[in-house]
Order: C-alpha cells, then structure tokens, then sequence
C-alpha cells in the first residue's frame, strides 16, 4: 500500500479533518499492529504498549491538519509512539537495556525501510498473533485480545459482539494480559512441532473471527479485520499452505457480500443470488492461491468447494460432483456433524435428493445434529425436492421455530409460503 | 520461571494405554536437564489430615477424601523459561495420558 502523499497548500485550505482522519486510519492499519507488536517485545507491557500507540494515533489527529500528513506516516507514528513510552519508562526507571532497545527502535523508524528491519518487525507481529492465540487463553479472550491488539478495534465494539458490557469486555480483556504475564506465556513463535501444533488454533481464531463478521446477524468489519489478518499472516509464512487456503476462502465467501441481500435486506439463497454483484477480482485471487498448493488440508477443500460456488457461471452449471468429491476429503480429514450434514447436500445435487437423504441420516446417527436447527432446514429441503410440498412446508416451519437468526427465520418461513403457494422453482 | 505441577488423576484417561511415556526416563531427563527441581508421588487421600485455627482453636479432622476420582496423586518443581516449555515437559509425563497436569507458576513476591 502506497503512502498518502504530503497534504497539498490547496488541500489544506479546506478543513481537512476528514481528510486527515482517514489518512491516519489508512495508517493505523499498516502501523498500529507493528507498533504495539515491537513495544511488546521490548517492554513486556501489553496496556503501555496499547496506550503508546493510541496516544500516536490522537497526536496524528492533532497534529497532521496543520502539519500535513507526514512522508512516512508508519514512521512517525512509530517515533511518537515510542518517545511516549520512552517517557513512562524512564520515570519508572526500568532496565538499561530497554531504553536502549527503544532508542535503536526509534532510529529504525526514522531512517525507513532496511531489510534488516523489516525481516525484525515481522517477526514482532508474528509473535503477537501468537501470542494472543495462545491456547492457554480460553477461546473468547483469544479473539477479543487479537481484535483489540493487532486490530485496534474499540473494546465496546468488541463487547456488543461477545453480547456483553464494555465494562465486562475491558476486564476480561485487562484479566488475559496478566494472565499472559503470569502464566508465563511466552512472546514467540512455536517452531517444529510445536508450529504444527499451535497453527490451527490460530487460523481457528481467525475463522471465529470470519464468522462473527459473515453471519448474517453478525458486525460486518470483522470479515474485513479477518481478512486482513489472514493477509498478513499468509505473507508472513507463505511456506504454510493452510494459511493462503484460509486467506482464499475468506475472499471466496466474502466474494458474495453484496449479492446476499435482496433489496427488503431478506437473505438470497446462493442459487439465487445475482452472480454479476459478486466481487470478481476477490475470486479472481481466491482461486489464484490455490492453485498451486498440492495435498490440501481442511481449509484447502472448504476453500476449493467455495471457489466451486463462486466459478460457475450459473447455479445450474455448478459442479456439484466434484463439491461432492471435496466433501468427502474434508470429512475424513476433519470429521464434524455439520461437514456431515454439508456433504449430504452436496452429495443430493450430484446425485439426487435419495442419495443426500440417505447420507442425511448417516449425518443425524446418534443424534449428533439434535441440536441444529439447519439440519431440519435440509431435510425440509431434500424432502421438496422429492416431491412431498406439504411435508416439505412443515419441516421449514419446525426449522424456523428452532433457528435464533430473524433474518434466517424468514427465510425459511418464505420456503414454506412458496410451497404451499405456487409451483415449484 | 519455576512452575509447580501437578500430577492429578483423571476419570477419563487415553485408553491407549501403549503409548504411555516411561517415567522413570522422564525423571531422569529433566533432572539431568536441570528441568526438575523436586517432586514425589503422595500418598493416598485416605492418610491426608487437615489443620485448621479458628478463634485460636486448632481442630484436626481426617481427609478430605476425594469424591470424585480427579484428584491430586503427586507433584514435581519445574524451572523452565516459560509456560511453552513447561507444557511440553508435562505432556511427556504419563501421567499426562493417564490422568492430567495442572500447571501453576510460583508467585512472583518480589516488589
């Protein structure tokens, strides 16, 4: 991303508020993670860190609408952000050996972009995801901590997601770091097994992450921050297929934003979907990834069933057996009821409604999907499709009545309208 | 860091029972690698005793036993870099398969 050029004399004679505003949020997204990742390591100080970088933001804020939007607004941020915490440590007379780091620290960020540098900086955001999605962190502190760090996402926005106060969601947050002082958990990246071992947790945080912001009820930037993480992971260990694989699926999905809404903001199904409002460039580069990885692993095949989806030129034209195929791989991979229900689908538009049914009750044994509502939802539909309307209608209505979403409510409630109204589509 | 582990029993344990690390090998290791500080197995719940003062009184009573089967059977001292280090220390235990380890680091007392 190239850097906003220096405000113009003629750009300045407008109240640039705005102006400036967003240069400094186009900054912050690059920055702000690098910031708080290298006064971390430096410090140790995960909440002295944080309020360094922000009071690096409000100075830019203050300051650029007279001054104009600095040459390297990374740079500057980086050299407030440090001098402000230079302060706070020296008047808490730490160690030598961290005023030292942070005075070399703020040389790198003056004198720009060596590779030394950059190779150092890297490493110090690679870290910090790692850190925050240290699997001795319960599962909701590790997406909160990675939002508000790496992210810089208000905690109220945060806490509206999680469904509770700003006050709960700051101690909660305030409780992980000093667990993460006091635990004794580390600010590394894994290597060897341990790597293999941590990455998963990782890539789930940020697919928790994907799904808060794609759900229908969900906040929508956190597709945006999860991509944009899952970006800078995937150029951070491009040796790592799972990475651009998650990346790829991201873009594949998030391909549909625009498409998944009618004009009453009611839920259009996939094969409905007007396929011209897809984000074709994001599919474009979603299929770019894969294509040269060879031996997927579980985000792989979601990712090659969603490129699939978002490759055929109409509904009709899907290539519901090779979904169908991908299916199965992911199944034996990473065997889940709700892949099991997934492949039962997949498996009745490459075969017929018989075949998913059959599979549908291979998904159900034991009751292991008792408690998804969707699961009602596809047999509702299989069952159209073999021809029973009624039963059908009633299926989607149980389905309704057990699914929380107002807006998938609906939907499903328009299945059982259509088919006690009209003809089948 | 010094980590103080406990060795805890557990009502659902790997039935695999093949692959339960030896450790006699794991004491030896860590000790040789400076890894483990100190450490026993206990003795069972039935010959615990608890002490208690209230109002300058003391009381002793037998137990507690354990009702449940998750309880503490022994403990060793660790002295690792950090928590990463601790936990692969203590998923070569075999009590790690056979029952749990709970991990808790010392307090750090010093101002």
């Amino acid at each position: 991303m190239a850097p906003p050029a220096r405000a113009t004399v003629a750009a300045q004679a407008v109240p640039a508020q705005a102006q400036v505003a967003r240069a400094v949020a186009e900054a912050a997204v690059e920055a702000y993670p690098r910031i708080v990742a290298a006064l971390i390591r430096i410090t140790g100080d995960w909440t002295l860190a944080e309020d360094c970088a922000q009071e690096a933001l409000a100075q830019a804020l203050a300051r650029w609408p007279d001054d104009g939007v600095p040459d390297s607004p990374g740079g500057w941020l980086m050299t407030v952000a440090r001098n402000r915490m230079l302060d706070v440590v020296r008047r808490a007379t730490v160690e030598r050996r961290k005023l030292r780091e942070l005075a070399v620290l703020a040389l790198t960020a003056a004198t720009g972009t060596g590779d030394d540098r950059r190779e150092e900086v890297v490493d110090d955001r690679l870290r910090l995801i790692f850190t925050c999605c240290h699997p001795a962190l319960a599962l909701q502190a590790r997406v909160a901590l990675t939002l508000r760090t790496i992210c810089a996402v208000p905690t109220a926005d945060i806490a509206r997601v999680f469904l509770v106060s700003e006050s709960t969601m700051t101690r909660r947050l305030t409780r992980a770091k000093t667990r993460i002082a006091e635990a004794g958990i580390p600010y590394r990246v894994p290597d060897g097994r341990a790597l293999t071992e941590r990455l998963p947790g990782v890539l789930a945080v940020l697919y928790l992450l994907f799904t808060q912001g794609y759900n229908p009820d969900g906040e929508p930037a956190f597709a945006d921050e999860a991509i944009r993480l899952a970006r800078l992971l995937a150029e951070l260990m491009p040796e790592q297929p799972e990475v651009s694989a998650l990346l790829a699926l991201f873009l594949l999905q998030h391909s549909r934003r625009a498409a998944r809404r009618d004009a009453d903001g009611r839920l259009v199904p996939l094969d409905r979907q007007d396929r011209s409002r897809w984000d074709h460039a994001a599919i474009d580069e979603g299929v770019r990834l894969l294509a040269g990885s060879r031996q997927p692993g579980p985000y792989g095949w979601q990712a090659r069933i969603a490129a699939c989806h978002a490759t055929a030129a109409s509904a009709e034209e899907t290539d519901w057996r090779r979904i169908a195929d991908c299916y199965d791989q992911l199944l034996r991979l990473a065997p889940a009821p709700v892949t099991a229900l997934n492949r039962a689908v997949a498996h009745s538009y490459a075969y017929g409604p018989a075949a998913g049914l059959t599979l549908l009750a291979e998904a159900r044994a034991g009751g292991r999907l008792d408690d998804y509502p969707l699961a009602v939802a596809v047999e509702a539909d299989l069952v159209a499709r073999s021809g029973h309307r009624e039963r059908a209608a009633t299926l989607f209505r149980t389905a309704a009545s057990r699914t929380p979403g107002a807006a998938e409510r609906r939907a499903l409630l328009d299945r059982a309208d259509e088919l006690q109204e009209g003809p089948l589509c | 860091m010094k980590y103080m582990m406990f060795v805890c029993s557990d009502p659902e344990p790997d039935p695999d029972t093949a692959n339960y690390p030896d450790v006699e090998k794991w004491v030896a290791e860590n000790d040789a690698a400076g890894r483990r500080l100190d450490g026993s197995v206990l003795g069972p719940t039935s010959s615990a005793t608890t002490v208690r003062v209230r109002n300058g009184e003391l009381l002793v009573s037998d137990g507690p036993f354990a009702e449940t089967k998750e309880v503490i059977v022994g403990f060793d001292l660790l002295e690792c870099a950090d928590l990463d280090e601790a936990i692969e220390v203590a998923r070569t235990h075999p009590m790690a398969w056979a029952g749990r380890i709970e991990l808790r680091p010392l307090a750090d007392l010093e101002p």
